[in-house]
């Protein structure tokens, strides 16, 4: 049986007469669990913006069709010819529309699957921009606007102008930030582009856009839907590219070769489209954790020293109490809960240090080309690192102090009390 | 009557720095209400024997018995609580806890035995205080109070759970001959108006004469008072 109230009570009285010794040992839990949640708040936030500026720009599956050269050549069909060695030259691709065949249907029966969060239409159509005499190459991208900007948040990277402006006009046009430097276009002007077949077509720009990759941004734009397929001549069901965002990220490969199965259209999941991603993440975020977890262990070696420090100056405590009835067991707890009284102090102290830190941080300004809705630095305030910071202060503190609080339960008092 | 401490054939061997035999074949009883004193020489074994006896040390050859329960070979555990129920200690030097007031000093083997509410144990402890008449240090920090004080709370924290027999090692040793006089007055009273059974370590012989038996040591040995 151990009472609970009568150790504490000593582990506190032990606590508030050495004050320096106490604040000492919590100020290192402190500073290690402060500088924890300082460090994993700002490096997963500038993971987070790093990831988005990835993911918000690729779809998690991109169903197109693909220009290649058939799988089976005419040849290989012939049975005459099975089992000899057959070799053809100059293969060419195989003469394919861009467009997707049913896409209408497609794209219809993936909004209803479970797994998918949103699918979007995109004709991709090559234009020239006109300026006077120069024609400039480039990409009008026809999207479904208002979709677009609700599941990869298109919105965030128009930085003049709104997608409900392109919606509610029926000739608007988002320009591409360097086009409408080269062209020297505002917001409300007009810019003339033709189709490679031939006609002029005047588009009234609505905003600007800005993905912070100059090669996109000098040549891409985007228009609605409808204006795009009236430019190119092309009925409402010519569609080229059908965009899929779905709720987990980890269904998108299996999904994909599900889709390329069934479909018969290249899928091309978001793992395939941006190998290294996933490699940038993870190597990240084990920096983070070493750096993190090499702190909370410098934090560990100071209570340890702290502890053994205070039981050498404890010793005849520890005599006087094992010769008036306490146990081993009740020496040790005693210690043990000056231990763990240090770290929960010190753990909270630590968490609250990291969330002004975090907050300070978060208020910085941090202004990039690549995110243009990103004024300050990234901070990812996760409710899970303080749970895992006061987490580890806990049994960090814990196995610092096991060690000395062992001693102290077998310390044996007679020869203490003979000792001196 | 049953002894209140008996103790039979106890042997003690120290391995450490060389082999030595410092505790040679004791036996004897203390009857209840009797104050004994051991004497003897620097290194006669004496206090190493009251170590045994006080069953802190459990490193030993023979048999010991309190209240006619051996006790020899119990877990430590049950030792602690034999110590907190019957034995009460006083020593030369340690006496308290310095960081705690007076009377947690004295309330703290009580409240680790918790056969009493709180209440209760404050009541005794104040009681206790009293009884040496030392009520007004009640609320001091023990270590503000001089060293004959100490000893007096010392005395009343081994008595706080009405143990059936006090030891002391030395207890007068570490002070003048007023307060040494005091502490005597003190087990004296206690020996009579409680019936405790006192057993006291001394090199005092004034001290010792006064006491009910002197059993003496020498080498190891008991040379007289233990028949």
């Amino acid at each position: 049986m151990t009472q609970w109230r009568l150790i504490l009570g000593i582990a506190r009285t032990h606590l508030l007469t050495k004050m320096k010794s106490t604040v000492t040992a919590s100020l290192g839990v402190t500073f290690g669990i402060g500088a924890y949640i300082t460090l994993v708040s700002f490096m997963t936030g500038l993971n987070k913006m790093l990831d988005d500026l990835v993911l918000n720009q690729t779809p998690h599956i991109h169903l197109y069709n693909e220009i290649k050269p058939s799988d089976t050549q005419p040849i290989e069909r012939l049975a005459e010819f099975r089992g000899d060695l057959l070799a053809i030259q100059s293969v060419r691709p195989k003469q394919e529309q861009l467009k997707i065949h049913n896409a209408l249907p497609i794209l219809e029966q993936l909004r209803h699957d479970s797994r998918v969060l949103g699918a979007t239409p995109r004709l991709r159509a090559q234009i020239f921009y006109l300026s006077g005499s120069q024609d400039l190459g480039g990409v009008l991208m026809g999207v479904d606007i208002l979709e677009e900007d609700r599941l990869s948040s298109l919105g965030d990277y128009i930085v003049e102008g709104s997608p409900q402006a392109l919606h509610n006009s029926d000739n608007g046009i988002i320009l591409g930030i360097g086009l409408a430097r080269t062209l020297s276009l505002s917001v409300g002007d007009r810019v003339q582009v033709s189709t490679p077949a031939g006609g002029n077509f005047p588009l009234k720009i609505v905003g600007f856009y800005q993905s912070g990759l100059a090669d996109i941004d000098n040549s891409q734009s985007f228009a609605e839907l409808q204006t795009v397929q009236r430019i190119l001549g092309q009925p409402k069901d010519y569609i080229t590219d059908i965009n899929l965002k779905l709720h987990q990220i980890e269904q998108a490969v299996p999904m994909a070769r599900e889709l390329q199965n069934r479909l018969g259209i290249r899928a091309r999941d978001i793992i395939e489209a941006n190998a290294q991603f996933e490699t940038g993440t993870s190597i990240r975020n084990l920096i983070t954790y070493a750096v993190s977890i090499t702190l909370l262990i410098v934090a560990g070696f100071g209570i340890y020293n702290i502890l053994n420090m205070m039981i050498y100056e404890k010793m005849n405590d520890i005599a006087i109490l094992k010769a008036t009835g306490f146990t081993g067991g009740d020496v040790k707890n005693v210690f043990m809960s000056q231990a763990m009284l240090i770290g929960l102090l010190g753990g909270l102290m630590g968490l609250l240090i990291g969330l002004l830190l975090s907050r300070f941080i978060d208020t910085l300004p941090f202004e990039t080309e690549a995110l243009p809705t990103i004024k300050t630095f990234p901070v990812n305030h996760n409710p899970w690192y303080y749970l895992i910071g006061i987490t580890f202060a806990l049994i960090s503190t814990f196995i610092a102090g096991y060690l000395p609080s062992s001693r102290a339960r077998r310390l044996d008092p007679v020869q203490i009390i003979r000792g001196n | 009557m049953t002894p209140v401490l008996e103790c039979s054939h106890i042997d003690k061997f120290f391995t450490k720095p060389v082999n030595f035999h410092v505790v040679k074949d004791i036996s004897f009883k203390i009857a209840p209400g009797e104050f004994a004193s051991i004497m003897g020489k620097s290194g006669s074994g004496k206090s190493t024997l009251l170590y045994i006896l006080s069953t802190m040390d459990t490193e030993y050859e023979g048999s010991l018995f309190l209240k006619g329960e051996r006790i020899t070979g119990k877990s430590r555990n049950y030792l602690s609580l034999v110590r907190s129920q019957h034995i009460g200690f006083v020593f030369q030097f340690h006496y308290l806890l310095g960081d705690f007031s007076v009377l947690d000093n004295i309330m703290l083997p009580a409240r680790k035995l918790a056969r009493k509410s709180p209440e209760e144990i404050r009541h005794d402890a104040h009681e206790k205080l009293k009884l040496l008449n030392i009520g007004h240090l009640a609320e001091k920090r023990a270590n503000r109070i001089s060293g004959g004080e100490k000893q007096r709370v010392a005395i009343a924290r081994a008595l706080i759970n009405d143990p059936s027999i006090l030891m002391g090692d030395e207890p007068t040793g570490n002070l003048d001959s007023y307060n040494s006089e005091n502490v005597f007055q003190i087990f004296r009273q206690l020996k009579e108006e409680k019936g405790i059974s006192l057993l006291v370590v001394t090199h005092d012989l004034d001290f010792a004469e006064r006491t009910d038996r002197i059993l003496e040591m020498e080498d190891g040995r008991m040379v007289s008072g233990h028949q």
